[in-house]
């Protein structure tokens, strides 16, 4: 009696202490994730609050008369005379119309330096679009220069930034705003236009578009490559010496750092096979060596989880291993494969390093097309803007990351959403 | 005959099977079988005849090799790496094991349900023909259809499903679960069916439904199974086989082996012994 008693107190002693240790534990779990959501609430509140202002740009409205004199051409349709047209003339002549009595060839400038030099280019566009226009007036919003936004945008919030702007300009701007004819619009050529030397002008369709090129043939390589070998390591291979060895290599595969299988794909892919450089088709390539080991290791996770129970059965039914594989094993493992493969494709979009050494760093204007046109990608945007010294390229680096961000969140919501809705556990 | 007390328990080396190990009218015939796990050997010298249309059971304490000997008469054995059969398994006087036989036909003429029932993740009516169709023995959904309902009714199943064919297979009851494997089994119209415990997992009813089913079976296949329930053994079999370390100690039919056991192993297993 007194035995058993005595266990009972032992029993209840330890077990304050273990209770102890427990809510310890959970303690410490709950601190580990406000770490980690505390750092992301950071990060977004860091990138949103630098980059929302990308998002609109400053236009100033002008009374433009589309003078065929002025430009110089008589005929719409003569490509010739388009594209030596003076068309910088239609804004530049509004703007002084607006602002007569500014003389003197230093102020002249100084005023058309309001407007963006993509100006004129624009409003050709829109003539070309709307042809009736032609000799008529029109009120438009023009694009102004990314100085004028820069200045814009900060003194709207109050703390204006001037340093690149003379006292004169400084005047226009406000008078601008007192009749109204300066504001902050959707900034579209964020999402339309490809990079520009100029910030105003630049947009991230080149890089997006880039990205996507390339991620595809990273996912139409790298899918069917790392899942067949996955099937064949787990349900053919024989186990011995060699796929140890295998096996050992794939994991340091993917431990290697990304750069290395950039510089090999440049000396492998561009200096062996001369594929030509930054073209999606290369990125793709290394990107795939990159993404391949993440998703043979899934992929193999993914197969040894169907339970042996079922092979047995389809093998003891007559099945050939091909279609235990085929109908049974794949099915079950299709979930976590994809789920690796989007995981994969996520960890492909946000890598820049290795897409460096195979010259996807390159300053491209065009918006690539096609698997083989000079593309760059979000990242290396990314890169680049960051890299760049004018100012305004800040709020656009900020952008662009958001854009990325909002790419990956897509990326790995839609990972959970496949595997919730293809796993079947019956 | 030499009298049980005669006999010690240890197993004496080069040790011959007693009893009826042969038959007139074999289906299978086994001629010295030896099975290896890598170096560990699992089977020793194993002969024994297999009758046509006969349930024969498989007892014998934990790990004596039932499961390893059953899973060489359609080569289950094949898929665990490291396993190694000799000797002679013929069926009908052909030899499994010969060089150019394709196991995939053989295992449509072995059909076998196992301990754990594990029916497909699908449909029932795709578990059932799931057998057919990869071995292309019906080609119209008519066809299907029909072997689906012979089976399922086989297999007295077919009153319960027949309102959910296209339900998982999963969702069923552990011990139907079981009847869909063996309705699967018995779809491609197996010569043998071996069964490796088809009941550990069930309770009584489920049991004895399965035991019910074994015995209308035995009318048109060759049954092997092995039970842990001697009782089982003795209402559904017609021979017994009594393992030992892998030793194959007695064959006889079943009625004397649980009343005169000739080995002294036997009836001491059968006696609660050990086991
Ligand atoms: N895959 C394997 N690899 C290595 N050894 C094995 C393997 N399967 C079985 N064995 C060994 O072979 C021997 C016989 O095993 P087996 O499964 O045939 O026994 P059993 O009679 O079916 O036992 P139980 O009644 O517990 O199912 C055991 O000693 C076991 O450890
Ligand atoms: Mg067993």
């Amino acid at each position: 009696m007194n035995n058993r008693s005595d266990t009972l107190s032992k029993i209840q002693h330890s077990l304050t202490r273990r209770n102890r240790a427990e809510a310890r534990f959970r303690w410490y779990g709950r601190c580990a994730i406000f770490i980690g959501l505390l750092a992301v609430a950071v990060l977004f509140f860091d990138i949103i609050s630098k980059g929302h202002g990308a998002f609109r740009a400053t236009y100033i409205k002008l009374d433009i008369h589309y003078d065929p004199e002025l430009i110089g051409i008589n005929n719409l349709a003569d490509n010739e005379q388009l594209s030596a047209g003076n068309w910088q003339a239609l804004s530049k002549t509004a703007l002084r119309n607006k602002f007569p009595d500014v003389s003197g060839r230093q102020d002249k400038r100084r005023l058309s330096k309001l407007l963006s030099n993509g100006a004129g280019f624009d409003l050709k566009d829109h003539l070309l679009a709307n042809p009736q226009l032609l000799g008529k007036k029109e009120s438009v919003w023009v694009l102004a220069d990314d100085d004028i936004d820069t200045y814009f945008k900060s003194w709207l919030d109050g703390d204006a930034y001037d340093a690149r702007m003379t006292a004169k300009q400084v005047q226009w701007i406000a008078q601008l705003h007192q009749e109204d004819l300066i504001a902050l619009k959707f900034n579209s050529n964020l999402f339309s236009r490809g990079d520009s030397r100029e910030p105003e002008q630049a947009g991230i369709r080149g890089a997006v578009m880039g990205s996507f090129l390339t991620l595809i043939m990273t996912l139409m390589l790298s899918f069917p490559i790392g899942v067949s070998a996955a099937i064949y390591l787990e349900e053919f291979a024989p186990k011995n010496r060699w796929t140890d060895f295998i096996e050992v290599n794939i994991n340091n595969l993917a431990a290697v750092p990304s750069i290395i299988f950039g510089l090999l794909g440049l000396a492998i892919f561009i200096n062996f096979f001369h594929v030509p450089r930054s073209v999606p088709i290369v990125g793709g390539l290394v990107l795939t060596l990159m993404t391949l080991p993440t998703i043979i290791i899934t992929s193999r996770a993914a197969i040894k989880s169907v339970p042996p129970s079922i092979r047995e059965a389809a093998l003891g039914m007559g099945a050939s291993k091909y279609q235990m594989v085929l109908h049974h094993v794949l099915p079950l493992a299709l979930p976590g494969m994809l789920t690796g493969a989007i995981i994969g494709m996520a960890q492909a979009l946000g890598e820049t390093a290795p897409l460096l050494m195979i010259g996807m760093v390159a300053f491209i204007v065009d918006i690539p097309n096609g698997f083989s046109d000079p593309a760059t990608v979000l990242p290396v945007q990314i890169f680049l803007w960051a890299d760049s010294p004018e100012r305004a390229f800040i709020e656009k680096t900020s952008a662009a990351i958001m854009v990325l961000l909002s790419f990956l969140i897509i990326m790995n919501t839609s990972a959970v959403w496949l595997r919730k809705r293809l796993e079947r556990r019956w | 005959m030499k009298l049980a007390s005669e006999q010690t328990l240890e197993l004496d080396e080069g040790h011959v099977t007693v009893g009826q190990s042969f038959s007139d009218d074999p289906k299978m015939t086994m001629r010295n079988i030896n099975v290896f796990y890598a170096e560990k050997q699992a089977i020793y010298d194993v002969s024994i005849d297999i009758t046509k249309n006969e349930v024969i059971a498989m007892i014998g304490p934990s790990g004596c090799g039932k499961s390893t000997f059953l899973r060489t008469l359609n080569r289950m054995n094949d898929t665990v790496d490291g396993c190694r059969v000799e000797g002679d398994i013929c069926m009908d006087g052909e030899n499994l094991y010969a060089p150019n036989l394709d196991v995939v036909e053989l295992r449509a003429r072995v059909g076998m349900v196992f301990q754990k029932p594990n029916p497909f993740p699908k449909s029932i009516r795709d578990n059932v023909t799931y057998g057919p169709k990869i071995h292309g023995l019906a080609d119209t959904r008519v066809d299907l259809d029909e072997i689906l309902e012979k089976s399922l009714r086989k297999a007295g199943l077919w009153e319960e499903v027949k309102d959910r064919l296209d339900q998982p297979g999963t969702g069923l009851s552990g011990g139907q679960q079981q009847r869909l494997c063996i309705a699967r089994a018995i779809a491609v119209s197996p010569e043998v069916i071996l069964m490796d415990e088809p009941c550990s997992a069930l309770d009584p009813i489920a049991t004895a439904k399965i035991e019910e089913l074994i015995e209308e079976l035995s009318q048109n296949f060759t049954i092997a199974i092995v039970t842990h329930s001697m009782q089982q053994a003795a209402r559904v079999s017609h021979r017994t086989a009594y393992f030992h370390l892998g030793k194959l100690i007695e064959v006889n039919p079943t009625e004397q082996v649980f009343t005169m056991p000739q080995h002294q192993l036997t009836e001491a297993y059968i006696t609660g012994r050990f086991g």
